[in-house]
């Protein structure tokens, strides 16, 4: 091939490329060629007869209740949506195969042409797409298409007033979003709710991995014995399935007829100085949040000390007494030693641990359905963002566009703090080489 | 020998505490476990959740769980979803973990990263669309919605968990079967999969528990009383405060609680080496 052709050649497929299958036929990759137009069409013909109508469904959400069920418009304009995102895909992987085959040609490398060679390589360079679709096609289904439907549900005003097909649902633009930050109920309750996430996650995660690292290293000083049995049983909280615990809690916790007040408060008062009242744990908010945590580091110091255990023990002896020889104390042998290696390994683990109470919708539910009381908005005073989620889409009065923007708002601000530390610790970088 | 008593009477206060510590988290972490386990032995009306020795003792809260309730019914649907769950979770995660950290391929890298970003998305929190999309599909109090949800919401963290421990794998293996004349599958299934076999055990395990623990969308999406999941059950014998069945609640729990805890300390060893391991690796 003449090497003044190269540009012209090159540019040329690429052009053709613009009706997908042409470039590869001006190849002479006749048969991937004609597979491409195919799909090209197959799209099209898509379009013309379903796609511009879900678009335009989308647009408006329907003209008259009971013909246009407005959720159903939503729902087939978001799968066009993605149709034609993986088809934009597609349009983009189609051109760029133009231009790399064409470049070659130029080179006077070999190329596929019949069907069977090109069959071969697809199949070949194909296998790790085949392998990774099943995870794609079920996160589709339950990820993917789930979080772009809440992203959309946000900018309407779906609501209890307005259920399809008895009425129609409209786009409001960021009127959701305006209402929790600005209007008086919303932003008291939003403000009332978060302020308390924030807290509760805070103290909560903070509390069971003080909790967790503290047991390991205590327990796993080398002059205990027993260490097994202590193990076992430190182990329980975590072996348990946490809703019994939490529920079983929920009864011990009884203001009235719980071990508790009945129990525990009176045998602590036999102890010289110490004089306890019994408390509110269900009725005064304080109170229950005093026992939600609480209860939190119980059921999660045992992950964090099995975790931190198993990282004691990897640590080389020679440390501890090449610093006792350079004489440390116990204490600052374990600021510059036993410290700087458990957050090395664990810091992920840590971080997850908090993303995992802002979201612990069970431990707020379960224990006291997120009361005692309320502080408007359907929220009561210990309920955390996803669980006033829950009542906002479950109450008797739904607001699920309400919802639906509280949920972009919590998935903003976990992303965006697990990145932010990911990136710092150098967790789960990108190794490639 | 003074030095070595003076030595000794230093260690002695941190000794006490130490074993004082311990023994107080231990009686701490019992307590409410002992309570729950002689609850529901307890014979006759009890309202009150205490520990208490006192009494007369019975098997008669398990059989009724199973003749009055739909116990058995709940236990069996649960089973059911986290089979199902842990079946096709762990298929899909072992194919796509192999392929990341095997395969060299366009939009490796991309969709590496997409998974940890999707990872960070708290599912859970897409309730309203789940009940959309049930109301759309019809798939309101119909198990396999509640599995497909289940299934997919461990995909990207479990995915990543799975590349770090077949990452560890050496790939000199790989290559020696290949240059044997072994194809991709054969390698896949006979030579590497074996090696990955106690980090299945871990995700095939927290596939099956993921369903026992989940109340929220258990609740949400299941609806008639023969449908639902033992965490929803189990919780409709406490939640109405006037008619609260103490004892049908605790030993509930016990049948769902002893299982779980027995296979999950002959595992736990696994669990922490294979979170460490997929974890880190990266």
């Amino acid at each position: 091939m003449d090497q003044k052709e190269q540009p012209g050649r090159v540019k040329k497929a690429m052009l053709l490329s613009i009706i997908p299958g042409l470039g590869q036929i001006y190849n002479k990759q006749i048969f991937k060629g004609v597979i491409f137009l195919l799909i090209f069409i197959a799209f099209v013909i898509e379009m013309i007869t379903m796609g511009f109508g879900a678009f335009e469904g989308f647009i408006t959400l329907g003209h008259n209740s009971m013909d246009d069920h407005s959720l159903f418009l939503m729902i087939e304009g978001t799968l066009q949506i993605i149709i034609t995102a993986i088809f934009i895909l597609f349009y983009v992987i189609n051109i760029r195969d133009a231009k790399v085959i064409a470049k070659r040609l130029v080179l006077g490398e070999k190329i596929n042409t019949t069907a069977k060679e090109t069959l071969h390589a697809m199949s070949d360079e194909g296998f790790p797409y085949l392998l990774t679709l099943p995870a794609y096609l079920v996160m589709t289904v339950s990820i993917i298409f789930p979080v772009l439907v809440t992203l959309f549900m946000a900018f309407t005003n779906y609501d209890f007033k307005h259920i399809p097909p008895a009425s129609l649902i409209d786009w409001v633009g960021f009127k959701n979003f305006y209402s929790i930050f600005f209007l008086s109920s919303y932003r008291a309750t939003f403000g009332a709710v978060f302020s308390w996430t924030v807290i509760w996650t805070v103290l909560a995660s903070t509390l069971q991995i003080c909790l967790g690292v503290l047991t390991a290293v205590v327990a796993n000083q080398s002059f205990i014995k027993g260490k097994r049995l202590f193990g076992v049983i430190f182990l329980l909280p975590w072996a348990v399935p946490a809703f019994i615990t939490i529920m079983s809690f929920s009864n011990i916790f009884n203001d009235s007829i719980g071990a508790i007040n009945t129990q525990v408060i009176p045998f602590l008062n036999n102890i010289p100085l110490v004089d306890i009242a019994p408390k509110p744990w269900k009725t005064d908010p304080f109170w229950t949040k005093t026992a939600i945590i609480m209860i939190q580091g119980w059921l999660g110091f045992p992950y964090i000390y099995v975790m931190v255990s198993g990282i004691l023990q990897s640590i080389p002896n020679e440390l501890y007494e090449a610093a006792k020889i350079d004489g440390a104390n116990a204490f600052q042998r374990f600021k510059t030693i036993t410290m700087p290696m458990i957050l090395f390994v664990a810091a992920p683990i840590f971080v997850t641990q908090y993303t995992g109470n802002f979201n612990n919708f069970s431990m707020i539910y379960l224990f006291n359905n997120g009361g005692p009381g309320s502080v408007g908005g359907g929220a009561g005073s210990t309920d955390i963002l996803i669980s006033w989620i829950y009542k906002l889409t479950t109450g008797n009065a739904p607001q699920y566009s309400v919802a639906a923007a509280v949920t972009l708002i919590i998935s903003f601000i976990v992303i965006g703090i697990s990145l932010i530390i990911f990136k710092k610790t150098n967790s789960f970088n990108m190794e490639d080489n | 020998m003074t030095l070595k008593k003076t030595v000794k009477r230093q260690d002695f206060w941190p000794k006490v505490f130490t074993y004082l510590f311990l023994i107080i988290l231990s009686v701490i972490v019992v307590y409410p476990i002992l309570i729950t386990v002689s609850t529901a032995f307890k014979a006759g009306n009890v309202s009150a959740f205490t520990l208490d020795f006192g009494g007369k003792y019975t098997l008669r809260n398990f059989s009724r769980l199973f003749e009055e309730t739909l116990y058995g019914k709940w236990y069996f649907n649960t089973l059911v979803i986290a089979i199902s769950t842990m079946v096709v979770q762990v298929a899909v995660i072992t194919l796509a973990g192999y392929t990341y950290s095997r395969y060299r391929f366009i939009g490796r890298k991309f969709s590496l990263k997409f998974f940890l970003i999707i990872q960070m998305v708290p599912t859970m929190a897409a309730l309203t669309a789940f009940y959309v999309m049930a109301l759309l599909l019809n798939a309101l109090d119909k198990p396999w919605f509640l599995t497909l949800i289940y299934i997919g919401g461990g995909i990207p963290m479990n995915t990543w968990l799975m590349k770090g421990y077949f990452d560890t794998v050496p790939i000199d293996l790989d290559e020696s079967a290949k240059l044997d004349g072994a194809g991709h599958f054969r390698i896949f299934w006979q030579i590497i999969l074996p090696l990955v076999k106690p980090m299945i055990a871990v995700q095939a395990l927290w596939a099956f528990m993921g369903p026992f623990g989940d109340y929220m969308l258990a609740r949400f999406l299941l609806r008639t009383p023969e449908k639902i999941t033992v965490a929803v059950g189990l919780q409709g014998f406490v939640s109405n405060a006037q008619d609260q069945q103490v004892t049908l609640f605790a030993a509930g729990a016990i049948l769902i609680a002893l299982p779980i805890s027995i296979l999950f300390f002959f595992l736990q060893k696994n669990f922490v080496s294979g979170l460490i391991a997929g974890g880190t690796k990266g």
